[in-house]
């Protein structure tokens, strides 16, 4: 029988069923770069990063410079949109909000994934597999099926609405599966040596996990960390229903202050390029860890 | 018990299935993966399954969201749903979407992998550029899109003039017939980057050897490309069109932002169809329908995916 378990990217194999595994693949590959290669490349990194750079451009322009001229560059350059975004005491509230709510997601979607992948990779009993397809069931729920019972639950029920608990637990709900179906290989393929070294050496199953799985999936833990936090740190529609006024996340910010303050388009072009920058860092920083993450080769 | 006792019930994985393991260890090893597996589950029964749940009983009862939740009317409300011309253009919608990333980002999103296959100067940054508009979120990125395409305004309309495209009065974003398009195209430029990297780095999977076999027979670059590499590519290809179809089953940042759902229903998806009955218009039961329908929906083309094209990757495995 085939089962959603051996879907990709659930499977525990790379999905590129003929990647060698366990060596680092250069890029290899024939065929250099005509005119016509690098004309194309042009082309597409214009299309690209073109209206990232206006947005970045724009807030360096005044609205009237704007106007006169869609496509020009900022002369003079204005500084001050982005002197008003980060003098702006809202702006500050945004960010911090954010950042405080993608914490508490990494964190306990990290803990909780790890914790349950676990016994899922290193225990054999025979609830294993259907444990484990519960998770790669969980990937099939989108939020927008459970939005509307959800924002009950947490607002009524739980008294969440507007904190930052009540937007980062759902969360990392949602973010379990992915961090659970990307650790589980990971954890797979600890070797089984050092586990048994640290029980003869009387080492706790929790204490074997904490000091020697958990170092050892590191690499892991950073890929599905970073795809929680930026996850959280891009969600909006949860935000969007949970959370009012100085409560707010960055993303229903920006949205906020472009409706708001819609004719000032430079100043809305400045708020958002600064709202971009966290978790581009963040992510550009760790490219080549996610897509090996998503790719499910997960070694090394 | 002494510890090396627990470290054979803790590690079955070592000594699978001892069939003389006394019953004490067992119990222990059942309440060391209790313990493990707990925070995760209760996690997903309270935000996940629970509420998925209760959209479901919703849906069967007509609740405006305050008393008690008693008025039952069966499956009315799927019949609302289901014969609402609003929620059947946002499931064509939904579908549309579906259907143009297959069509059009599949064979962009190949291409660009090809071409940043080759050894081209600068390759690595062009790989970390088309990845950047996937990094950003959907409604920093729709912001940014909603000022570049402002009717008359908007640097989108300032370009398509300068080449003598008279620009819709409305604005692309403003005129029904041209709304969804608009909004796929910025979804297109989101989304293209992952669709890219995946399948390069699929690429990078393809064995040296056969490349130079192919070259040896006298196979030009394309045919390499065309008979080589993309079909040891399909795995990642249909992760990827998986990954997309779920994506575009939810759509609802974008359009958001982008439109509301607007003009005239025009860009209305399942998700913002549903939002908007629930929090916008307090039709809890209906909103509880459409959720129904958009996860029957995703579930069956997931299913239908899987048996219909996923199969072929796990019988290649065996």
């Amino acid at each position: 029988m085939t089962t959603l378990q051996e879907m990709p990217p659930v499977t525990d194999r790379p999905p590129t069923g003929t990647t060698p595994r366990g060596s680092r693949r250069r890029g290899r590959s024939f065929g250099g770069g005509g005119p016509l290669v690098y004309l194309l490349a042009l082309a597409v990194v214009a299309l690209t990063v073109g209206p990232v750079l206006y947005g970045a451009l724009g807030g360096f322009r005044s609205n009237e410079q704007l106007i006169r001229d869609p496509a020009g560059l900022p002369d003079p350059w204005v500084t001050e949109n982005y002197e008003g975004v980060v003098t702006n005491p809202d702006f500050w509230g945004y960010a911090l909000n954010s950042t405080v709510i993608a914490l508490i997601t990494t964190v306990v979607a990290v803990l909780a994934g790890v914790m349950a992948a676990y016994p899922l990779a290193r225990y054999q009993f025979k609830l294993r597999e259907p444990l484990f397809m519960v998770f790669v069931l969980g990937l099939l729920f989108p939020v927008a099926v459970a939005i509307i019972p959800l924002f009950i639950l947490i607002t009524r029920d739980l008294q969440l609405g507007n904190t930052w608990w009540g937007v980062a637990l759902p969360q990392a709900a949602f973010a379990l599966p992915t961090t659970v179906v990307i650790l589980r290989p990971f954890l797979m393929a600890l070797p089984r040596e050092l586990e048994e070294a640290a029980f003869i050496d009387g080492a706790t199953p929790i204490g074997v996990f904490r000091h020697i799985a958990l170092p050892l999936t590191a690499p892991g833990l950073v890929t599905v960390g970073v795809l929680a936090f930026v996850g959280s740190w891009n969600a909006y529609l949860l935000p969007l229903l949970l959370l009012q006024d100085d409560m707010r996340t960055l993303p229903l910010g920006v949205a906020d202050y472009s409706t708001q303050y819609s004719a000032d388009t430079a100043g809305v072009l400045a708020f958002t390029t600064i709202a971009m920058i966290p978790a581009l860092v963040l992510f550009l920083a760790m490219q080549g860890r996610i897509v090996s993450g998503l790719q499910g080769a997960v070694k090394g | 018990m002494t510890s090396t006792g627990a470290a054979v019930a803790a590690t079955p994985a070592a000594a699978p299935a001892d069939p003389d393991d006394p019953g004490s260890s067992r119990w222990r090893q059942r309440l060391e993966i209790a313990l493990f597996v707990t925070p995760a589950l209760a996690l997903m029964a309270t935000f996940v399954v629970w509420p998925v749940f209760s959209a479901v009983r919703m849906s069967f009862y007509r609740w405006k969201g305050f008393g008690p939740m008693d008025d039952f009317v069966g499956l009315r409300n799927y019949e609302r749903v289901l014969t609402d011309d609003v929620f059947k253009d946002a499931v064509l919608h939904n579908l549309t979407i579906v259907g143009l990333s297959v069509a059009v980002q599949l064979p962009l999103g190949l291409l660009l992998a090809v071409l940043l296959n080759r050894r081209i100067r600068g390759r690595g940054l062009l790989r970390t550029i088309v990845f950047v508009p996937y990094v950003l979120a959907e409604v920093i990125a729709g912001v940014v899109w909603f000022q570049l395409l402002q009717p008359r305004s908007g640097l989108v309309e300032e370009i398509l003039t300068t080449v003598s495209i008279t620009p819709p009065d409305q604005g692309f974003l403003g005129t029904p017939g041209l709304a969804l398009w608009t909004v796929f195209v910025v979804l297109t430029w989101k989304y293209l980057g992952l669709a890219v990297l995946l399948f390069l780095a699929g690429l990078q999977g393809v064995p040296d050897e056969l490349y130079e076999a192919a070259q040896l027979d006298g196979a030009g670059w394309w045919q390499v490309q065309v008979r080589v590499a993309l079909p040891l590519l399909g795995p990642t290809i249909r992760t990827w069109a998986f990954l997309s179809m779920i994506g575009s089953l939810q759509l609802f940042d974008m359009v958001w932002i982008l439109t509301g759902g607007g003009p005239a229903n025009a860009t209305t998806t399942m998700a913002t169809y549903l939002v908007s009955q629930g929090t916008q218009r307090g039709n809890y039961g209906i909103a509880g329908a459409a959720s129904v329908v958009l996860f029957v929906v995703a579930f069956a083309m997931a299913l239908l995916y899987q048996v219909l094209v996923l199969r072929r990757d796990t019988a290649e495995q065996r």
